[in-house]
């Protein structure tokens, strides 16, 4: 039949059937509420012989709307006893309604891509100081969790080793440490991450301090940044 | 008098990194009526057109920000970092799918595209561009989706109801008389996108 069409369409162009069928109506150029539904389930099948000669895994979705496809066709087939079903439904509807649908979503979508996007195609004032602006030099990156935990792991060995946790002592609970650090940044705009742990010997207090951390970052009450040249991690309020 | 409280909106949406809406110039200004403050708002946005400068004024959920017109983007993507990276194809969909059909559960979105849509909706989550507004009393419990604050400002949206209509499907053919699917149903969810901000 018709190879040649299928062959630049192969392999994870289509998201789901639902994308599949929408192709297939658009190349065949046909009435999207006047299926023929022969043609369509036909295409549909031959191209699931096609990614199943090329290995690739289908989506049992695919399967389902293989069998709608054929369900339907069947349908069509029967003669149609009006008197008996009271109105003639179109058996073609099960499959016209839901892709009427998705075809509304795909145009809201692309309606939605064709707007003015911020930070893309429109910007506002950068409201972070830090944030954004490029300099070769001075150049600080947004980091991740990974890096923090290996900044931490640094601190942790600087602790000597027979250096226990004291349940005795009075010991900073997290929420207070954050207000701690808050009181810190609200002062001085930002801190080095180090320089948080100077003044704790405990364990437990490097602890509590690296939790503040995370939850502050949770809390979008900090931004983490990592000067590129020196390595420096830097935490800034905002 | 009038040009002051126009000049001192300016100022205000100079410095504000959020759209600001009437209410809150009103907090700022309290000597200004809600009739003066829109006025001055008309005034700066059509002084801002007429000088056809880098900037605009945008009603953006339900408050008004000064933006970028879209013909210097190239340049400003040369100054700033890029951010996140574009929503794919699958994203776009499945947030189009919130943003009209919301308050929206998942196995609906589902039904829409045909495709399993969990980590689609998990990376919109991330982006803040939709938020779970609860579970609806079913078996199981699914969340209820819909879309936040950030949504309207990243879509420059002033609120839903000013979402794009879909175009009608006539390239695709005409739907015969009487078998017309429904339509998507019309919005009214503007209050949620004030709530948004909470998410």
């Amino acid at each position: 039949m018709s190879e040649e069409i299928y062959r630049v369409k192969i392999g994870g162009v289509f998201e789901g059937p639902m994308d599949l069928l929408v192709y297939l109506i658009k190349k065949n150029e046909v009435n999207v509420y006047d299926i023929p539904i022969a043609l369509i389930t036909d295409q549909y099948l031959e191209y699931l012989e096609m990614l199943k000669i090329m290995n690739i895994d289908l989506a049992g979705e695919f399967i389902v709307m293989a069998a709608t496809l054929i369900h339907i066709k069947s349908k069509l087939l029967l003669p149609v006893h009006k008197e008996v079903e009271g109105d003639d439904l179109d058996p073609r509807l099960e499959i016209t309604r839901p892709l009427v649908e998705y075809l509304r979503i795909k145009s809201a979508a692309e309606s939605l891509i064709s707007r003015n996007i911020l930070g893309e195609d429109t910007f506002i004032r950068s409201p972070q100081k830090v944030d954004g602006l490029i300099d070769a030099q001075d150049e600080l990156i947004q980091i991740g969790l990974f890096e923090l935990i290996d900044a931490f792991q640094k601190i942790l060995k600087h602790i000597a080793l027979e250096q226990r946790v004291d349940l005795t002592a009075d010991r900073i609970s997290v929420k207070d440490r954050i207000s701690e650090i808050v009181d810190i940044l609200e002062e001085r705009g930002s801190v080095a991450f180090d320089e948080l742990f100077e003044k704790t010997v405990e364990k437990s207090d490097i602890i509590v301090t690296f939790l503040a951390i995370l939850e502050m970052v949770r809390l979008a009450i900090i931004r983490i940044f990592q000067h590129v040249e020196s390595g420096i991690i830097r935490l800034f309020y905002q | 008098m009038t040009s002051d409280i126009k000049y001192i909106i300016e100022s205000l949406l100079f410095v504000s990194t959020d759209p600001l809406s009437i209410d809150r110039i009103k907090k700022v200004i309290p000597d200004a009526d809600t009739k003066e403050i829109r006025e001055a708002l008309y005034s700066l946005s059509a002084e801002y057109e007429q000088r056809g400068g880098a900037f605009l004024l945008s009603e953006i959920a339900g408050g008004y920000q000064i933006r970028t017109r879209p013909l210097y983007s190239d340049w400003i993507k040369r100054l700033i970092q890029p951010g996140p990276a574009r929503l794919s194809r699958a994203a776009m969909e499945t947030l189009a799918i919130v943003a009209y059909k919301q308050p929206v559960i998942r196995n609906d979105i589902e039904t829409i595209r045909g495709v399993d849509s969990g980590g689609v909706l998990r990376v919109l989550m991330e982006r803040k561009l939709i938020r779970v507004l609860g579970r609806q009393k079913i078996p199981g419990r699914p969340l209820i989706y819909g879309t936040t604050r950030q949504f309207l400002e990243v879509f420059d949206l002033k609120d839903l109801t000013e979402l794009p209509t879909p175009k009608e499907i006539e390239e695709l053919g005409e739907a015969p008389a009487g078998k017309t699917p429904e339509a998507i149903p019309e919005n009214d969810q503007d209050g949620n996108a004030e709530k948004g901000k909470n998410a």
